[in-house]
């Protein structure tokens, strides 16, 4: 990578607001592709960076909050990152070619996460679509528990690899829009409360297939759609809280 | 038959000797009270929300509205209340809604305290004739200064961080697009730019007409994370984050899906139609730790330019966490006291969650006084401030600033009539129909609420003066210049107040 609007920051012995503000002031320069080396649970990389030509490659541990209010970016981090990355995101794309922590991808509505491994609690919570804007996480492993809760839009795919159960337990509590596929079995038992399993058509497996091959594209794999069998989890209401109220007199 | 019949509350009754027939109430009623009968006016009281918007239009001044009295059997446990939200839950087995605040008859502990001044032995201040400062500055202020140089030739070293510059210490209240009308919140914006002051955006985004006013604007960011984006946060004069809010301490928010109308979901960047959610938590905020991850993502996504603010519902451990916020990087907390306002709440929430604003102001100052962090974090306060000696007096309690919300809806014609989350606002106030939001005429609305906020600051002006006080700066805390007037020891010694007399 030797372009010149290329640049490479060593973040050993940084803070974050260091490292972060470096990283703006490339970004303001126009520099377009950045390495990160040593990074070691620096927090709040791009954060808040409206760039839709900016690739950011991170070598290390990211840490919490990778993204945050992006609008536009694609980041791709050789290692894990830490909780919430993408959070409140509005576009761009995560890689993450390791494991994430909890709430990857909360309140995101539009953009692209892609985690190699597995991911902690509450992912996708309250990720929700408007317009074009319209988010997506595919996660190779497995999610735990309250995945998807609150969630008003979107797609969340989780693969299940090398796992023996892709999701915990309160898969989309409180789901009001979106839609949830998970290869592999969900226990009723491991549904929350609005969310019901639909059935996986062929457009379903368009939509899926897809976002395979990106995945595989990304981490160089080999997944096939036709070794997986999908649950598909959507809300049973738009309106799950209506008809919860009487008024005063 | 109806075994759990509610008496109607209200008579409205159309005076036919006066009554000219132009039918200006039942264009105005959006509660469907009044229909017009050949030659006459016929009158549905049991719709009425004794909003007073008939009255206010009638020219002949016909219609009167009056209590209906029903006469239950007298109990002093089992009151009207009490049977008839019994009534009302056995029939439909939910939840009750309310609107606007804390509907329980609590002694409010502003009125219980009384203001000091000055005679004889030292003197008042005329703020007629003579200076007298109300500008406020909110934001963390440095411990100490460090300077380099000496003589005439010296320069700051302390690195300082950005602060909120008010002309007068009172504000208006986060109220989101949805819960309030477009008008309504134009109406706040061109009030407080024109007095060098703030408005709360409130959690819905920020409509495009409010972009010329940003820099009087206090961005929201809530759980439900609504219209937050980057041009958003960097669109305000400050972020303000919600974690809890005093009418409903302890629970999200929902704007249904009838209200989400085609330019709220795009305010909001949400799909028409849907049940807009704010879940009760910020599910990234589970600690004080993870706060501070958010008020720092925050200020990186705003290249650290802008004060961020925490906001919490006054409940017990208000002070305990307050001191964590100011450890959190967050340059403001505001706290909501239990009589602060809303659009719909479950009323056994409102009326029976939180503590009073007073009692939360003088723990916090005190708490973070007593740890050495006071500088860290301006307090804001808000819930229930009525006039302007509530606010002084919440000043002297410790709180560098109020937000008033119900009080500048009043100041535009709400009669705090409480059905706000019917989306029928008469006044054009807590509506999106856009019939009745024209009704409200923002430049007049702007206009009332400046006066209003003139006319408390030059009474803030007056109290302080009496009291020999001329900057605003001396005012805060200063607790020795209130005394409690039949207050227990206990709420004396919580607000660190003497009794009057002593």
């Amino acid at each position: 990578m030797e372009h010149k609007d290329a640049k490479q920051i060593d973040a050993k012995g940084k803070d974050y607001r260091t490292l972060n503000k470096e990283i703006r002031e490339s970004v303001n320069d126009g520099i377009n592709y950045i390495t990160v080396k040593n990074v070691l649970g620096h927090r709040f990389i791009a954060d808040g960076i409206k760039n839709r030509t900016l690739r950011i490659s991170i070598f290390g541990v990211a840490g919490g909050d990778l993204g945050a209010f992006m609008d536009g970016p694609t980041i791709y981090v050789r290692g894990n990152a830490e909780h919430a990355p993408g959070n409140t995101m509005s576009s761009g794309t995560i890689i993450v070619d390791g494991d994430a922590g909890d709430c990857v991808g909360h309140s995101m509505r539009g953009g692209k996460i892609f985690v190699k491994g597995s991911v902690g609690y509450r992912v996708g919570i309250h990720m929700k679509q408007f317009q074009e804007r319209f988010p997506t996480i595919v996660i190779g492993g497995s999610a735990y528990s309250f995945l998807g809760e609150y969630m008003a839009g979107g797609i969340i795919v989780v693969l299940g690899q090398n796992c023996t159960k892709p999701v915990g337990s309160y898969v989309g509590t409180g789901i009001h829009g979106g839609t949830i596929y998970v290869a592999g079995v969900v226990d009723d038992n491991d549904l929350g409360v609005a969310a019901s399993k639909k059935e996986f058509t062929d457009e379903d497996r368009d939509i899926v297939s897809a976002l395979i091959d990106e995945y595989n594209h990304h981490f160089e794999s080999s997944i096939s759609i036709d070794e997986l069998t999908f649950t598909k989890i959507q809300p049973s209401s738009k309106r799950p809280f209506s008809n919860l109220y009487t008024t005063e007199g | 038959m109806n075994s759990n019949f509610i008496p109607t509350k209200y008579d409205v009754y159309v005076d036919p000797q006066r009554c000219r027939l132009c039918e200006r109430c039942v264009e105005n009623c959006s509660y469907g009270v009044f229909r017009r009968d050949r030659d006459r006016i016929l009158t549905f009281p049991s719709n009425c929300a004794v909003c007073h918007r008939c009255i206010s239009f009638c020219p002949a001044d016909a219609i009167t509205i009056s209590r209906r009295v029903v006469q239950y059997r007298q109990h002093p446990l089992w009151d009207e209340e009490a049977r008839e939200d019994i009534y009302n839950q056995a029939r439909t087995g939910k939840v009750i809604l309310g609107g606007m605040g804390n509907a329980k008859y609590y002694p409010n502990i502003f009125d219980r305290l009384v203001l000091d001044a000055c005679q004889i032995t030292s003197p008042s201040i005329d703020p007629l004739r003579e200076p007298m400062e109300t500008r406020v500055y909110l934001g963390k202020k440095p411990k100490q200064l460090k300077v380099s140089g000496e003589g005439n030739d010296v320069c700051l070293k302390t690195q300082l961080t950005p602060n909120l510059m008010l002309e007068t210490p009172i504000m208006v209240a986060h109220m989101s697009y949805g819960a309030v009308s477009l008008n309504t919140q134009l109406s706040f914006a061109r009030a407080v730019r024109e007095l060098g002051t703030y408005m709360g955006s409130g959690e819905g985004g920020l409509h495009k007409a409010l972009y010329p006013y940003k820099d009087n604007i206090i961005v929201q960011v809530a759980s439900g994370r609504f219209g937050v984006k980057p041009s958003y946060l960097n669109r305000a004069a400050a972020i303000e984050i919600k974690a809890g809010q005093g009418a409903k301490p302890g629970i999200g928010g929902h704007l249904p899906g009838e209200k989400v109308n085609a330019d709220i979901s795009k305010t909001r960047m949400m799909p028409e139609g849907t049940d807009a959610i704010s879940p009760a938590p910020h599910h990234d905020i589970y600690s004080i730790e993870d706060l501070a991850q958010l008020v720092r993502a925050l200020k990186e996504a705003t290249n650290w330019e802008k004060p961020v603010f925490v906001k919490i519902a006054a409940v017990h451990n208000a002070a305990a966490v307050a001191a964590g916020i100011a450890r959190a990087d967050a340059d403001a907390v505001v706290v909501d006291g239990f009589r602060g306002g809303t659009g719909a709440a479950p009323k056994v929430l409102r009326d029976n969650v939180g503590i009073p604003i007073e009692a939360a102001i003088a723990s916090i100052d005190e708490k973070l006084r007593k740890q050495g962090i006071r500088n860290e974090i301006s307090i804001i306060a808000s819930g229930g401030m009525r006039n302007s000696s509530d606010l002084t007096k919440a000043i002297a309690l410790g709180a560098d600033a109020v937000y008033v919300g119900t009080a500048a809806l009043v100041a535009m014609g709400c009669r705090v009539c409480g059905k706000c989350y019917t989306g029928l606002c008469p006044w054009g106030i807590a509506t999106q129909r856009e019939d009745l939001v024209s009704r409200l005429d923002p430049e007049r609305g702007a206009l009332q609420v400046q006066n209003l906020l003139t006319a408390w600051t030059h009474e803030l002006k007056e109290l302080m003066g009496a009291a020999g006080i001329n900057s605003i700066e001396s005012l805060r805390g200063n607790r020795d210049r209130l005394r409690g007037y039949l207050l227990d020891e206990n709420i004396l010694d919580v607000l660190d107040v003497k009794t009057v007399g002593a």
